[in-house]
């Protein structure tokens, strides 16, 4: 547990970091408008006390609270991301099992080959190869954005595809669900592959092991010995690096959401950059890192639960 | 006298092991048919970086504005870009450029991550405790967005963006270097080097180091293959390489960055640059499992 504490402390050198460098390069005036001619520990301070009671001050070039930006924004990228994770997972597992049980079959070879092709690819270049085939030459995926311009759905979640349904309008749902295919395609191919490898080699490495020996032995199906006996405990792994890809997900979301202008938190990441907007790019760095301990804090907790042995 | 003779038998004897050791290593690499296709291609794109002016059929920034988007043909295998440059020989150059970014963030997370994880491991107690909570600090956040703040503090370019990824993959190296000094650092032979009072610098460099490497390898070569992508991404965001430089991710952005129309007419001008990024990024990972099969005995086939 001390271990997590820890672990979620990282706001902290951030902030450090973002201040003993980004002070010097703002304008006077701005500097004392802000509050950036204060004394560094003193902004610290200032800052940490801002973040305990959830403010992360605001945007220097919108005005407004950072949170704010943030939540308007956050239901896009939770949807993008949400959408390219659950294809890899329904993917990338079941092909890693299969790949294992039928080591060394054609099957398990082109698996093998797809998923180290996908960890090597680079995400935006997939993206733009997907426009050209999906969205130009074959033109049956539109792009960009969340929705064509003449659909229009009332926001209650900011989920597109929720809010359709609650708006009863399907065909708003079916173009939002077509938008999605291509950013999540471009942004699950690296989660997918990582998973499909990991699956495999603890698959493998579990098959081998007496249990799963004695099971057959017994005369249980060999359907039951792989899904009940191994599988289980070859999710472990899995699970973990599962947690893992979440922070490669958001680096993902930066690129992805560029190329598609999906109004995201990855978008306003990018253009903070360029704006030199220091609250956003603080805000989007420490979200990022607080979303990414917690799913891994999640992560820690389900292992906890799959396997016994583990105790806090 | 005893002493030396003993010492002459021991290197003659550590040396027929090493070379033993050695031969069976490259048979098991050499027999891996993907690590062999990695090597390959990478040794064909470093030859490419090397003698680029004599391979390149044209100058990296040969502008013609008539032939933009030109399709592929003799006189342009890859065709041209949106400024009507050569895009074949500006992959080639770019090799030089992307190759070399990767390589040299790589060296940096190395050499950084190689001396906190000696550190570490040898030093122990609250240095360990100290050194690796703030690698966990670093580890938390996630990877690209880490380089993009370096890189927003440091300023744009393709040297901070080196800079950048380099920091970022510090504390991998550090944990792996780190769990293989603890592995080794209590062994009888380092128990050894301590009886005849060899110095900490000694014991931990000619001692524990070197048998600590075979993870280290492994571990920095598929360090390279995300390195490699991760500089290529910095520079599609802008905050790597500049144009007019043909460094692969620059290229790609240079292309988006002209307009729709290279999604109609300029298709090769995405194509090729990604081909080359996605196919080093490939051979490094294949390299790089083709070494650790060699180097762990068990997972030899």
């Amino acid at each position: 547990m001390v271990f997590f504490m820890v672990r979620a402390i990282p706001g902290d050198p951030a902030q450090i970091l973002l201040g003993q460098n980004a002070t010097p390069q703002q304008v006077h005036e701005i500097r004392a408008r802000l509050g950036l001619d204060k004394p560094l520990p003193i902004q610290y301070l200032d800052f940490i006390e801002g973040a305990v009671r959830g403010d992360l001050g605001n945007s220097i070039v919108t005005g407004r609270p950072v949170t704010t930006e943030l939540a308007v924004r956050f239901p896009a990228t939770l949807e993008l991301t949400a959408f390219a994770m659950i294809v890899a997972i329904i993917v990338g597992i079941p092909v890693g099992v299969i790949s294992a049980v039928k080591q060394y079959s054609w099957l398990d070879k082109i698996a093998s080959v797809f998923a180290l092709t996908g960890i090597s690819m680079p995400i935006f270049w997939l993206a733009m190869i997907l426009i050209v085939i999906f969205g130009v030459r074959l033109d049956i995926l539109p792009f960009p954005g969340r929705l064509s311009s003449g659909e229009a759905i009332p926001s209650v979640t900011g989920l597109v595809l929720v809010d359709s349904l609650i708006a009863g309008n399907f065909g708003a749902f079916w173009d939002g669900f077509l938008h999605l295919l291509m950013p999540a395609a471009a942004l699950g191919t690296i989660p997918m592959g990582t998973i499909m490898r990991m699956t495999r080699s603890s698959m493998l490495e579990v098959m081998g092991e007496d249990y799963v020996r004695t099971a057959r032995a017994k005369g249980v199906m060999p359907w039951r010995v792989v899904f009940k006996h191994a599988l289980k405990n070859a999710m472990l792994p899995t699970i973990t690096v599962i947690g893992l890809q979440v922070g490669l997900l958001m680096g993902g979301a930066v690129i992805t959401e560029t190329i598609f202008s999906w109004p995201g938190v990855g978008q306003i990441a990018y253009e903070s950059v360029f704006r030199r907007d220091y609250a956003m790019i603080q805000g989007v760095v420490l979200y990022g890192a607080f979303l990414f301990v917690l799913i891994n804090l999640v992560v820690d907790v389900l292992y906890a639960i799959l396997d016994p042995r583990v105790r806090y | 006298m005893t002493a030396q003779a003993q010492q002459n038998v021991a290197v003659t004897a550590d040396g027929v092991e090493v070379r033993s050791r050695r031969k069976d290593f490259l048979k098991a690499f050499f027999s891996n048919r993907l690590a062999v296709f990695g090597t390959i291609v990478m040794a064909v794109f470093i030859l490419a970086a090397i003698f680029a002016p004599v391979v390149a059929p044209y100058g990296p920034y040969a502008q013609d504005l008539t032939g933009k988007f030109a399709g592929p043909s003799l006189a342009h295998p890859f065709g041209r870009d949106e400024l009507g440059r050569d895009i074949l020989s500006r992959v080639i150059y770019g090799a030089r450029i992307s190759l070399t970014a990767g390589l040299a963030a790589v060296v940096f997370s190395t050499v950084v991550g190689t001396l906190i994880g000696l550190t570490a491991g040898y030093a122990g107690k609250w240095v360990d405790s100290v050194l690796m909570r703030l690698m966990d600090v670093l580890l938390a956040f996630p990877s690209i967005l880490l380089a993009i703040v370096i890189v927003t503090i440091l300023g744009q370019g393709l040297t901070n963006a080196m800079l950048a990824v380099g920091i970022v993959y510090v504390p991998q190296l550090a944990r792996v270097v780190r769990s293989a000094v603890i592995s080794v650092r209590e062994r009888d032979y380092i128990e050894a080097e301590r009886a005849l009072g060899a110095s900490h610098t000694r014991i931990v460099f000619s001692g524990i180091l070197p048998n600590s490497l075979a993870p280290l390898i492994v571990q920095a070569t598929l360090t390279l293959a995300t390195a490699i992508l991760d500089i290529a991404a910095l520079s599609f965001l802008g905050l790597g390489a500049q144009a007019p430089s043909p460094e692969w991710g620059a290229m790609l952005t240079d292309a988006f960055r002209s307009g729709y129309g290279v999604f109609v007419s300029g298709q090769h001008a995405i194509l090729f640059p990604g081909i080359a990024i996605a196919l080093s990024v490939l051979s490094v990972n294949f390299i790089g499992d083709g070494l650790r099969d060699a180097f762990d005995p068990r997972r030899r086939r």
